[in-house]
């Protein structure tokens, strides 16, 4: 089967309809599928829940779909660097959920592996907890949280071959794994798609199986916090 | 004269023993890393990378390459990279063996207020809920008291919760303090801070 297509647009074709439950990798602005935001505001599909562990900044990543009203609700783990994310959800526009980081990250591995739901201490006593089950295990008390399954994920790797085998790049890796496998569908980009049998089998960090459609393009990969050091003079 | 910044960044270095994995959050935290002298001590940055390396030299910034505060780092030869799940598996099965975190509001109990202010901050919890309920000791660095000069130091915390009864030791301008059963236990008084002005700035309750 024929995972290559030639741009966002075509990869995302009978995928889109309002109201559906989207996953996307990236951490801040970190490793994010540009291209797939950029397609799905061109699409025009509306009415979204995302589940991304950041929202972009207003001009960058999920920002954008912020600004076209297109997302309905969020699951985040935080949205500190988005003012219009801020206006719309203080406005009652924009419906938040707040994860846990690890909470949100696992509830997108157990989603993808079969897993509907597992206990954690996570946020016990705290806001996260209430309405949820407590259990306690070996006399510690921990919340029940469910899995995720979306109806489709966008992630972005650094590398892929043709039958979606994904290689990423440093911290860029972040939620990419775990969004692809919660995905009904997945769409990765790549910075490059090379040819099947040029990645080493040991090193790949997420197999083909969880990736449906692929595609290649240049990609900003803006930074939002550029720190540097001084170099000591001798 | 209490502590400034840097000397309670150096203060909780001292925390820190050879071998550990560590966990260090944004702001003074931050700063622990100019103390750990020749310790072995691996920084874990819970986007995915254990051993951190310091910021990069202007024009050698990688978008690829990030910590958990958004800023760009380096790598070392230790380091290794992992994805969120990964990291944040190893960060609540305990086999981080510190988190040194602010605070907004820290509790008697060792309850942990950082993240929400209701109606006016809702950045989110990021990562801090997994860390404090799952790394070996919760240390907090913070101010004694806020702006207006009111006790950070509470019997119980005001705002929202991050975890409850998760806090070991309490870092401040004015010295360190231990959640023990009762309240807090002073271990240490800033320099030039006596013991009857850290108890005067301490809402909770101080056990001898």
């Amino acid at each position: 089967m024929k995972k290559v297509y030639a741009t966002a647009d075509e990869a995302l074709e009978g995928l889109l309809h309002d109201g559906m439950f989207i996953a996307a990798g990236g951490f801040g602005l970190c490793g994010i599928p540009e291209l797939a935001i950029d397609a799905l505001v061109r699409s025009g599909v509306k009415d979204l829940t995302v589940a991304s562990n950041n929202a972009g900044v207003d001009d960058f990543g999920l920002g954008k779909l912020l600004a076209t009203r297109q997302i309905r609700k969020m699951i985040s783990s935080y949205v500190g660097e988005n003012a219009e994310f801020m206006r719309q959800y203080l406005s009652g526009e924009l419906e938040l959920e707040f994860n846990p980081q690890g909470t949100l990250a696992e509830r997108m591995r157990a989603g993808g592996s079969g897993i509907p739901g597992f206990y954690t201490k996570t946020g016990v006593g705290t806001l996260i907890a209430e309405g949820k089950e407590v259990k306690t295990f070996d006399g510690e008390d921990y919340i029940l949280e469910r899995g995720i399954v979306a109806d489709l994920s966008i992630v972005k790797a650094w590398k892929a071959d043709d039958t979606g085998n994904l290689v990423f790049r440093k911290t860029a890796r972040n939620f990419n794994p775990p969004a692809a496998m919660c995905g009904k569908v997945c769409l990765a980009e790549v910075e490059e798609i090379v040819p099947r049998g040029s990645l080493d089998p040991d090193m790949i960090h997420l197999p083909g199986i969880y990736v449906h459609r692929i595609v290649e393009g240049a990609h900003e990969k803006r930074i939002e916090k550029v720190t540097t050091r001084q170099k000591e003079t001798a | 004269m209490p502590w400034d910044r840097n000397r309670m960044a150096a203060r909780a270095a001292e925390e820190l023993e050879d071998g550990m994995y560590v966990n260090l959050g944004i702001g003074i935290p931050t700063l622990v890393a100019n103390y750990v002298g020749d310790k072995d001590i691996t920084l874990q940055s819970e986007n995915g990378m254990l051993g951190m390396g310091p910021f990069p030299f202007e024009g050698e910034e990688d978008p690829d390459l990030i910590n958990a505060g958004k800023q760009t780092i380096t790598e070392l030869a230790r380091t290794s990279y992992f994805d969120s799940a990964t990291s944040f598996g190893m960060i609540r099965g305990g086999k981080i063996a510190a988190a040194i975190l602010g605070a907004m509001e820290v509790s008697e109990k060792g309850d942990l207020a950082n993240w929400m202010i209701p109606g006016k901050l809702v950045k989110g919890m990021g990562g801090a809920m997994d860390l404090v309920a799952g790394v070996g000791k919760v240390i907090v660095v913070m101010d004694h008291t806020n702006k207006a000069g009111d006790s950070k130091v509470l019997k119980s915390c005001t705002l929202p919760l991050t975890g409850k009864a998760v806090v070991d030791r309490i870092i401040t301008n004015m010295g360190v303090l231990d959640v023990v059963p009762g309240g807090l236990r002073i271990v240490q008084l800033a320099d030039g801070i006596t013991e009857d002005e850290i108890r005067a700035a301490t809402e909770a309750a101080i056990v001898a």
